[in-house]
């Protein structure tokens, strides 16, 4: 439960306080919180780091890339939380 | 060796892994324990240990937030789910928790309505979508996961969405390492710091430790390089007779940690005076609870739990793992009687836990100890 997971920030989604993006995560495009970084300049095509459905950190595209990798050789654990993720829906 | 076929970067961790041996004083051994259950699972995945000289020894510490649920805070998790009214939600993880009266599967079967979520905004997705029924989310996690829930208590009160509340069991991490270094079991040298936890609360509340202890503590990344990196770090200051808080993971940790997290954290909760942890026992100031604010939204106000705390199957010594002095497969039913399938310790169900990661990928390691033993 405590990975996170790197995702390209799509779209700002407008209402619920302002706190809501649609990002891309390996391709499958969820609705996530952007809260915890209200004082952190974030643009559309930026990747920031997914836990629990909130973004608790930007990264750049390098760090995105090699936390992606990392990810993709857990197996099991990743698989799980990528069908958590896929499961979810967040508003 | 995994690591070598897997990891892209072979030739630098060769490089680490004999720079740091040339640090290292003739005859002595260095205990490095590794706070994050995240950083154990990437030691055993990829064989970190392998990587460095006999004279390090990795420690694993107290950070998988499933771990450290006492069993009896799964029963009032079970107690509450029992009302006709509610839905219990709660992370994965947590399914299989063993309390004293079985895990939240166990639950369901006997007709409970505990339902796995990916985040705590889906408890509350659900919560508006049942507004006849009480939605509770199980909340567990160090200070990682605490800001998601905090934000969401902020969005139920904000949307005044009343059949919803949490059910608390947030830890803090330095409280823990606290403990952990008062025990007289172990005899640390230096930490390796939680990277996630650390992007929230940041390295500042770790100075203590190299300022009274004299220790050297370096905020990891999780992936292998990151951790041989930051234990070259940690030698280099020993050589150099320094005992600080270094950042390895700086690409996205901040020294001074999230400034809206912790202001989230500091609005949401209060600490709770104790809080008693699986293995560890009850530690001050340890875990959090909602703040008089948000009371409202606290299910330890709601309902009426049973409370009670319920002793570790004796056969279990994951408070051991724990605190590190026992290593996994040092535990008399680590393997036999309890495995991933069955636990009966919370270190063998979480991914994050030192005994299910080296059950899942530590059967190097052990090769390599019984040809040590052999030899």
């Amino acid at each position: 439960m405590c990975l996170a997971i790197p995702g390209q920030l799509v779209e700002f989604l407008p209402g619920n306080g302002d706190q809501l993006a649609l990002v891309d995560v390996v391709g499958v495009k969820r609705k996530i919180n952007v809260g915890l970084l209200e004082d952190v300049q974030l643009e559309v095509g930026d990747y920031v780091l997914i836990h629990v459905g909130f973004a608790m950190s930007k990264v750049d595209e390098k760090e995105a890339a090699e936390a992606l990798a990392m990810l993709e050789l857990m197996g099991q654990a990743f698989t799980d939380e990528l069908q958590a993720v896929a499961e979810s829906s967040i508003e | 060796m995994r690591f070598v076929d897997e990891f892209r970067d072979a030739a630098l961790a060769e490089v680490l892994g004999r720079e740091i041996t040339a640090l290292c004083e003739p005859g002595r051994h260095y205990k490095v324990m590794e706070v994050c259950g995240g950083h154990t699972h990437t030691i055993y995945r990829y064989g970190v240990q392998d990587h460095l000289p006999e004279a390090i020894e990795l420690v694993h510490g107290p950070g998988c937030p499933v771990c450290v649920i006492p069993m009896g805070r799964v029963d009032d998790g079970i107690a509450i789910a029992e009302r006709e009214d509610v839905v219990l939600t709660c992370f994965g993880d947590m399914m299989r928790v063993p309390g004293g009266r079985g895990s939240f599967l166990d639950a369901n079967a006997r007709g409970a309505d505990i339902r796995m979520v990916y985040s705590p905004l889906d408890a509350l997705r659900i919560a508006r979508q049942n507004p006849d029924r009480q939605i509770v989310f199980y909340a567990i996690g160090f200070e990682t996961t605490a800001p998601s829930t905090a934000l969401t208590v902020l969005r139920a009160a904000a949307e005044r969405i009343e059949n919803f509340s949490v059910f608390c069991n947030h830890v803090t991490i330095i409280p823990a390492i606290k403990a952990i270094l008062d025990s007289p079991d172990l005899r640390l040298d230096a930490f390796l710091g939680p990277g996630h936890v650390s992007t929230v609360i940041g390295c500042r509340p770790y100075e203590w430790i190299s300022r009274d202890f004299g220790m050297p503590l370096v905020c990891a990344g999780f992936e292998p390089l990151d951790l041989l990196q930051s234990v070259y770090m940690i030698m280099k200051q020993f050589a150099e007779g320094r005992a600080e808080v270094e950042n390895q993971y700086g690409r996205v940790v901040q020294y001074d940690g999230n400034p809206v997290a912790l202001k989230v954290l500091s609005d949401v909760f209060t600490l709770r005076p104790f809080f008693e942890w699986r293995g560890l026992g009850s530690i001050a100031h340890s875990a959090l609870q909602l703040s008089p604010t948000y009371a409202r939204y606290d299910a330890e106000l709601r309902y009426e739990l049973p409370g009670v705390r319920v002793a570790d199957p004796k056969a279990c010594q994951c408070g051991e793992v724990l605190k590190g002095v026992l290593k996994p497969w040092e535990c008399k039913v680590f393997g036999t009687a309890c495995t991933p399938e069955t636990p009966i310790g919370t270190c063998m169900v979480s991914s994050e836990g030192a005994c299910a990661a080296y059950y899942n990928y530590g059967q190097y390691a052990k090769q390599r100890l019984s040809l040590e033993v052999l030899q």
